[in-house]
């Protein structure tokens, strides 16, 4: 059309014809308008406003009904809890208790990744050792731990041992089982990129396998925490660990023996706490410096 | 090296693979010779094994008949003297930044100590125009910006042969036209020696100096060709070229 443009005469331009436009609007004329969001709506965007909000909340529900019922044998008070856990914090009773649970945890934790290592490490070396993992996560992984704790007890007596031997059977088979899934799904192209530098056996599976397979291997290590967290407090509930200074689950059973509610509450307060604070702290932060500072999502 | 000494001497290759169902060849012996400095082009239909070819090149695959010999020596394995850029855009490591991609594949292929492989890293990402960005994570960066690291990688890697499956193929029109723009003019300042593997007849006339045309299922010599720079001789050799891919597909088309 623009060809035609000196062929057509004025008079026979009709509303067909449309002038070329070049530039029409100049950046002065656009206004960059900013707006400041209002002070509720930039709280109300706040992941921690609002969960700190529902705890608040939570909390009242929790002491209106306390008062009410009036009964710190069946369901005592928030403030009662809160007491409760102050005068434990205070006198050292219960972040002792903490250290004593968190401490056999740790032991078994270690212990369990340690074997998924060795584990996955087989399984990715040979395809014997491959469909010994997966023989064995598909036989145990659906096993509960603290089924175990009985045959545990005759095995390795009432102590630590039995404790760390549940926890490893808790942790092993989640860790191995999503860091064995991470493994298989790493892309082809990364493979072949790792065997073009020259990469092979452990520095391939160092410098390539690991960090690929990243995601996945953390959300086993979340998994296989969270059943250990689980299983050492319900196996704690059946025997102090050693005698005099046994964990949280022990604490708690105690204090109920003692018709000491209160404390029976702080106790599970504890556990919660602790639970939150490696959930929401310490992933947190490895899930924030590595997975999604790479935009790798499991 | 005696100048007409081939670089790479592929003779005879047959290349098979193996389905559930099938063994499949991919190719049938082919032939051909690379020197020094070539853009050398492997075009044809899809089906004409092609990608299988330079994977084997590439060492990822052992031919079941003839040999392929890089500078005289056996190809077997894969290796740092042969880099690839693969298509996808996943193949750099996304917990790695651009400085760090380049950089790690200097470390861990030539074991070359860490202050060197950065200056190196460094002159290769600022060579592809990206040292804005080598600080950023691989899934910050556009399509055509990964494969340039990609490229960067390569050529910092200074390989016999840079290995390149249809590297462009997954951008869009404006940016791979870009991209073939700038992927000659780095070849003009280092004259670096490229297997460029392409299902596009225009764009092996306009990267290659040397285009070896393979005919589908399975995949043999149909010509080995000099690619052309008049725009003359471009639109005639593409046409010729055009000429060969589809009179010898026809036929097929019609068994299939």
């Amino acid at each position: 059309m623009r060809n035609q443009l000196s062929v057509v005469s004025n008079s026979q331009m009709t509303n067909s014809f449309r002038p070329e436009i070049r530039n029409a609007q100049s950046l002065e004329e656009i206004r960059v308008v900013e707006k400041p969001r209002s002070l509720f709506d930039k709280l109300y965007g706040e992941d921690v406003v609002r969960k700190a909000f529902i705890l608040i909340a939570l909390a009242f529900v929790w002491e209106a009904y306390g008062r009410w019922l009036n009964n710190d044998l069946l369901f005592p008070t928030f403030g009662a809890t809160i007491t409760a856990f102050a005068k434990g914090v205070a006198n050292g009773v219960l972040p002792g208790r903490a250290w004593g649970s968190i401490r056999v945890l740790l032991m078994g934790y270690a212990a369990g990744v340690i074997l998924a290592a060795m584990l996955t490490g087989l399984a990715i070396a040979s395809r014997i050792g491959r469909d010994f993992l997966e023989t064995m996560t598909s036989m145990f992984n659906p096993l509960p731990a603290i089924a175990l704790l009985p045959l545990a007890l005759i095995w390795f007596g009432l102590g630590n041992g039995s404790l760390v031997f549940v926890l490893v059977h808790s942790v092993t088979w989640a860790i191995a089982l999503n860091t064995h899934a991470g493994f298989l799904s790493v892309s082809k192209t990364l493979k072949m990129v790792g065997r073009n530098y020259g990469l092979g056996g452990p520095a391939f599976i160092m410098k390539i396998l690991i960090p690929a397979a990243f995601p996945s291997i953390l959300t086993g290590l979340k998994i296989g925490w969270a059943f250990a967290w689980r299983t050492l407090i319900a196996a704690e509930l059946v025997f102090g660990v050693s005698s005099g200074s046994g964990g949280l689950g022990w604490f708690i059973f105690e204090n109920k023996n003692m018709l000491d509610i209160p404390n029976v509450f702080a106790g599970l307060l504890t556990v919660i706490l602790i639970g939150l604070v490696v959930e929401n702290l310490i992933f947190r932060i490895i899930e924030q410096r590595t997975i999604n500072r790479w935009g790798v999502h499991s | 090296m005696d100048r007409d000494e081939p670089l790479l001497k592929v003779s005879g290759v047959t290349l098979q693979y193996k389905t559930t169902s099938h063994i499949v060849t991919a190719t049938y012996r082919v032939g051909f010779e690379m020197l020094k400095s070539d853009r050398f082009v492997l075009l044809g239909p899809s089906g004409c094994g092609k990608s299988t070819l330079q994977k084997a090149v590439g060492g990822y695959i052992t031919p079941t008949e003839g040999e392929m010999r890089l500078k005289g020596k056996l190809i077997t394995k894969p290796g740092p003297d042969r880099m690839m850029v693969f298509q996808e855009f996943d193949q750099l490591l996304p917990w790695k930044t651009v400085q760090q991609n380049v950089a790690f594949a200097l470390e861990a292929a030539k074991k070359m100590p860490k202050r060197e492989a950065a200056d190196r890293a460094g002159h290769y990402v600022e060579m592809v125009g990206l040292s804005k960005f080598s600080n950023s994570y691989p899934h910050m960066l556009s399509g055509g910006m990964k494969q340039r690291v990609a490229i960067a990688r390569g050529m910092a890697m200074e390989p016999d042969i840079l290995l390149m499956d249809e590297p462009f193929a997954a951008l869009d029109a404006l940016t791979r036209r870009k991209m073939q723009d700038e992927l000659l003019s780095l070849w003009d300042k280092t004259r670096f020696t490229v297997m460029f593997v392409t299902h596009s007849i225009a764009e092996a006339i306009k990267i290659g100096n040397r285009i070896l045309l393979l005919s589908p299922h399975p995949g043999r010599v149909q010509a080995e060709l000099n690619s052309a720079t008049t725009p003359e001789d471009v639109a005639h050799l593409e046409r010729q070229i055009h000429e060969m891919l589809f009179s010898e597909a026809a036929p097929e088309a019609a068994h299939a």
